[in-house]
C-alpha cells in the first residue's frame, strides 16, 4: 500500500492539470507526461467562456437549471447525476479560478460578469475576453508551476504516450512512453494513470482542434481493452472559419454578444454586404428558432446552415459560407469582450469583424465520445482513470458552449482523489516482468515502421482519413455510407501496412511518431463510423434523414465499443442511460 | 525565379544539435489561404525538394495554429513570428524559415525554449492561494484593474521577446521581457503580491532586470501586443526601490 502514492497523469490541458493539482494536494506525487509543454495544450483554444449558475444577474439561475440545460441541450444521453454533481460544483470552480488570479471580465461594481451561450435563456457564462481557456489554463499551469518546484510534480514534456502496461490481472502498473526528442521508448511505473489526452479532431483531418489531438492514446487504451463510449456522437461548431491548414474557430460568444447569422435572400446575390438592405437578408436562425434566435444548440444551428447552404443553395457567393455578423455591436464592447477572437479573424482572413461581417461555415469541433468511465472518473481497466474531453460522461449527445471547461476541471478534480484513493488501497505488482514486455513491443512497433518499404506517405493517407470522415461521419449521416466507410477503413489500414517513412533517423522523426498516431486514428475511426451506423435514431448532434426522430425506447442507450483483438475491430455493447432525476422529453428550441 | 503560380521556401535544416546546418529550397504550388505552417505540412505529404530530390519533411513545433499556443515561433524571412499566422501572399519570396537563432536547436525549425519555464519558476509566478477548497470568491476587482491585468496575461511564451532582446546572451544571461511582465502581472494582483518581495528579489543581480539596455525590440515584435517596456520600467523601478530599502535595513 503506497502512503504517498506516484499517480502519472497523460497530458496538461485543464482536465489533467486540475487532477495533478489535487493529487498534489492530497500528498501524492505526480508525473506528468504531454506531448508539448503543458502551457501550449489545446485547452488555450477555448474561447467563449465557462458556464456556472452564479445568478448574478437577477434572472433567477440555479444549478438545478444548468443542469436541466445540459441534459436537455445533451438530448438525455449523459447519465444524469455526475452531470448534476458537475453544475452543482461549477459555482465553487469559478470561485477557485478567480482566486487564482483569472482575470475574468468585471461588472462595474467589481463582481463577475457574465454573458449569454447557446441552448439557455440565462446570462451563465463568465469569461476572460475572447481567450478564456488561455487565461484557465495559465492559472491552473501556474499552481502546477508552484507544486513542481516543491518537487510534488516531475513533468516529462516532448513525451508522447504509447500504451499502458498492464500485469497478469489486466490491472494498470504504469505506462510506455516515447522522448520524441531522443526516440527513446521507456517504461514508468505508478500506483494509477489519469488520461487527460483531449478531443479527436484529427481523425477529421482538418477541424478546431490542435495539432496534438489526436485521439492516440484514447485509441490504444480501447486497444488495450478499456471501453469507447458514444463514439458516434461528434460536434461540429457552426461558426468555424475555413483556412488551409486547419478550421478556426470563432466562437460562440460572438452570438452571446449579439452576433447574428444571416444570408441574402437572393441566391448568388454578390454585393458588398453592407450595401445590402435589411429586408433582402434573411435571418434564418431568428426567424426558424425565434425563442432562442442565434444561441440554438450547435446541432441545431449547424444543420440549419447546411440546409440554406445545400437545399436553399443560398451559401454567399455560391460557397459554403454564411455571414456572422457583429457590426451593429458598439466597437468598445466588441474590443472588451470579444478582442482576442475578432483579432484571430482579422489576422487569418484579413477583414476587419468590427467593419464587414465575417464568412463562417460548420467544422469539427468536439467529441462528445470517449472514455467509458464511471460516476468516479474509472475505466473498466483497474487503475486506469480518464478526464477531459477524451472521455464521455457530461454532454450527452450535444455538448452545450461553454461546459467543456467545466467539465474538464470537474472531472480531473474528481479523477485526481478517485486516483489517490485507488491507489492507497491496492497492492504492488507481483512482478516487474510486463514492463520489459511491454517496452519491447513498442520498441518493435518502431523498427517495424522504420523498416516498412511500401509506398503510402502517412501524411496523404491521413489527408484521405480526414476527407473520407468529414464527408461521412459528421453533420448528416446516412447508412449506405457509413458502411462504405467503415470499408474504407479496413481498405486504409491495409495500406497502413505499406507505410513508407521518408525519414528514418533516430532524432525527433515527426513521421515515425505521426505514422503510429495515424494507425490509432484509423482504429478508433472504425468505432465512430460502425456506432453511427448501429444507431437508427437522430440524437443530439447524430442525425440520419432515414431516422429523423429520437428513440428513446430502442436508442436511450450508451453506445460501449470494446476491441476484439482477434477479429481486429469493435464490437459493440449497449448500456441503460441513469435517467432518475429529469424525465426525458421531447427536444424542441 | 518562382512563377506566379508557386511559391519558393528556403528552409534551414539541421538534423540534430550535433551535426552542422544546411540549407533545402522547396517550390510549392500556390493556392489561397496558404501560411507558412499549411506550406509545411503540404512538404511532409511529397518531401522533395526542389530540385526533385527525396528528403524528410521538416522537424517544427506547432500546435493550436491560432496564434495562441505559443509553439510555431520561427525566424521568417528573418523575422521572429508565429508560423501559423504568417501568411504566404504577405511574404517576400523565396519565404526563408529558420529556427529562433538564442535558443538550443532541437533539430530544422525546432528549438528548446525551456528557459522561460525555468525563470517562470524562478520568479514564483502564480498566486499563492491556501488550497483548492471552497473558500469563497475572490478578491474584488474593477475593471480597470481587469483591463490592465489582461493584456499581460495574454503573452503566450513564444519567446520572440527574447529572440530579439541584444541583451539576451548566454554573457548576461539575461531573463527578458516575458519573464519580467509576468512579475508585473502578479505583484499587482491582490493575493500575488504576497510574493512580491521574492520576485523582484529574484530579478536583481546577474541576469536580472539590470541587464535590459532599453532597445525595445521586445515591444515591437510581441505578437500579442503586450507592454513589455512600461512592464519593465514599472518592475525595475520597484526592484530599485527594493534594493535601496534593503540596502538600509542592513
Amino acid at each position: 500500500m503506497a502512503t504517498s502514492p506516484n499517480i502519472i497523469v497523460v497530458g496538461g490541458g485543464l482536465a489533467g492539470l486540475a487532477a495533478v493539482i489535487k493529487i498534489a494536494e492530497m500528498g501524492g506525487h505526480v508525473d506528468l507526461f504531454s506531448i508539448v509543454p503543458v502551457k501550449r495544450s489545446h485547452s488555450v483554444c477555448a474561447q467563449g467562456g465557462i458556464n456556472a449558475a452564479k445568478n448574478l444577474k437577477g434572472e433567477g439561475d440555479s444549478t438545478w437549471q444548468h443542469f436541466d440545460d445540459t441534459v436537455y441541450g445533451g438530448d438525455f444521453l449523459a447519465n444524469q447525476p455526475p452531470v448534476k454533481a458537475m453544475c452543482d460544483a461549477a459555482p465553487g470552480i469559478i470561485d477557485l479560478l478567480d482566486r487564482m488570479g483569472v482575470p475574468f471580465n468585471r461588472t462595474p461594481e467589481g463582481l463577475l460578469d457574465f454573458r449569454r451561450f447557446g441552448g439557455t435563456l440565462y446570462n451563465r457564462t463568465a469569461f476572460a475576453g475572447a481567450t478564456t481557456g488561455q487565461q484557465l489554463l495559465y492559472a491552473l499551469d501556474e499552481q502546477v508551476r508552484r507544486y513542481e518546484s516543491e518537487g510534488k510534480v516531475t513533468k516529462y514534456e516532448h513525451w508522447e504516450f504509447l500504451s499502458a502496461v498492464l500485469d497478469g490481472n489486466r490491472a494498470c502498473r504504469g505506462i510506455c512512453a516515447m522522448d520524441l526528442r531522443s526516440m527513446e521508448v521507456r517504461t514508468f511505473p505508478a500506483d494509477a494513470i489519469i488520461i487527460a489526452t483531449g478531443g479527436i479532431g484529427a481523425i477529421f483531418g482538418k477541424s478546431t482542434n490542435s495539432v496534438v489531438c489526436t485521439g492516440s492514446a484514447q485509441s490504444a487504451l480501447y486497444q488495450q481493452g478499456c471501453y469507447y463510449a458514444n463514439g458516434e456522437f461528434i460536434q461540429v461548431h457552426p461558426t468555424s472559419i475555413p483556412g488551409e491548414d486547419k478550421l478556426r474557430l470563432m466562437s460562440e460568444s460572438a452570438r452571446g454578444e449579439g452576433g447574428r447569422v444571416w444570408v441574402p435572400k437572393a441566391s448568388g446575390d454578390t454585393r458588398d454586404p453592407k450595401s445590402i438592405p435589411e429586408s433582402e437578408r434573411w435571418y434564418f436562425l431568428e426567424e426558424w428558432y425565434p425563442k432562442y434566435g442565434n444561441l440554438v444548440p450547435r446541432d441545431v444551428a449547424t444543420r440549419a446552415i447546411f440546409k440554406v447552404v445545400y437545399e436553399h443553395n443560398l451559401g454567399i457567393d455560391g460557397k459554403p459560407m454564411v455571414y456572422l455578423d457583429l457590426t451593429h455591436v458598439d466597437r468598445k464592447i466588441l474590443d472588451r469582450k470579444l478582442e482576442g477572437i475578432l483579432e484571430i479573424y482579422e489576422k487569418f482572413v484579413g477583414d476587419d469583424p468590427r467593419d464587414t461581417p465575417m464568412k463562417i461555415f460548420p467544422g469539427m469541433h468536439y467529441t462528445m465520445g470517449g472514455m467509458w468511465v464511471d460516476f468516479k472518473q474509472a475505466t473498466n481497466v483497474p487503475g486506469i482513470f480518464a478526464a477531459g474531453e477524451c472521455e464521455y460522461q457530461y454532454h450527452g449527445a450535444n455538448r452545450l458552449g461553454a461546459n467543456s471547461l467545466v467539465s474538464c476541471i470537474f472531472g480531473g478534480f474528481i479523477a485526481g482523489p478517485a486516483a489517490v484513493q485507488y491507489a492507497r488501497g491496492t497492492s504492488a505488482a507481483a512482478t516487474n516482468g510486463h514492463f520489459d514486455t511491454e517496452r519491447k513491443h513498442q520498441e518493435e512497433n518502431n523498427a517495424m515502421l522504420m523498416k516498412s518499404e511500401g509506398d503510402e506517405n502517412p501524411f496523404r493517407l491521413w489527408q484521405e482519413l480526414g476527407e473520407l470522415m468529414t464527408k461521412n461521419c459528421t453533420v448528416i449521416r446516412y447508412n449506405k455510407n457509413l458502411q462504405e466507410t467503415d470499408g474504407k477503413l479496413v481498405e486504409f489500414l491495409e495500406r497502413f501496412r505499406r507505410i513508407n517513412l521518408s525519414d528514418r533517423t533516430q532524432w525527433a522523426n515527426t513521421s515515425v511518431v505521426f505514422a503510429r498516431q495515424l494507425y490509432n486514428m484509423l482504429q478508433l475511426s472504425r468505432v465512430i463510423a460502425q456506432g453511427a451506423a448501429m444507431r437508427d435514431e437522430s440524437r443530439g448532434a447524430h442525425y440520419k434523414p432515414d431516422f429523423p426522430e429520437r428513440d428513446d425506447k430502442n436508442f436511450l442507450k450508451t453506445t460501449k465499443a470494446s476491441f476484439a483483438p482477434d477479429a481486429d475491430e469493435p464490437k459493440f455493447e449497449f448500456e441503460p442511460v441513469d435517467v432518475s432525476l429529469i424525465p426525458p422529453r421531447p427536444r424542441k428550441y | 525565379m518562382a512563377d506566379s503560380k508557386s511559391v519558393l521556401f528556403k528552409i534551414r535544416r539541421q538534423g540534430s544539435p550535433h551535426t552542422s546546418p544546411h540549407w533545402e529550397e522547396f517550390s510549392l504550388a500556390w493556392h489561397p489561404g496558404m501560411n507558412v505552417i499549411s506550406s509545411l505540412m503540404e512538404i511532409a505529404r511529397n518531401p522533395v525538394t526542389r530540385d526533385g530530390k527525396p528528403t524528410t519533411p521538416i522537424t517544427y513545433d506547432a500546435n493550436c495554429l491560432e496564434e495562441v499556443c505559443g509553439s510555431c515561433a520561427m525566424l521568417i524571412n528573418g523575422t521572429a513570428r508565429m508560423a501559423c499566422s504568417a501568411l504566404i501572399d504577405k511574404l517576400e519570396q523565396p519565404v526563408r524559415l529558420e529556427p529562433l537563432s538564442k535558443f538550443p536547436i532541437v533539430r530544422d525549425l525546432a528549438v528548446d525554449r525551456s528557459v522561460l519555464f525555468e525563470n517562470l519558476k524562478r520568479a514564483k509566478a502564480w498566486v499563492p492561494i491556501d488550497g483548492t477548497y471552497d473558500l469563497g470568491s475572490g478578491p474584488r476587482m474593477t475593471m480597470e484593474e481587469q483591463e490592465a491585468a489582461y493584456p499581460l496575461s495574454r503573452c503566450i511564451s513564444c519567446c520572440c521577446c527574447m529572440e530579439v532582446c541584444p541583451q539576451f546572451n548566454e554573457d548576461t544571461g539575461f531573463v527578458g521581457a516575458a519573464t519580467i511582465s509576468q512579475v508585473r502581472l502578479f505583484n499587482t494582483h491582490p493575493t500575488g503580491s504576497a510574493l512580491k518581495r521574492e520576485r523582484l528579489a529574484a530579478l536583481m543581480g546577474d541576469g536580472g532586470i539590470q541587464e535590459c539596455g532599453y532597445a525595445q525590440n521586445c515591444v515591437e515584435i510581441c505578437p500579442k501586443d503586450i507592454p513589455l517596456t512600461r512592464s519593465i520600467s514599472e518592475v525595475g523601478g520597484a526592484v530599485m526601490k527594493q534594493a535601496i530599502g534593503d540596502l538600509f535595513r542592513k
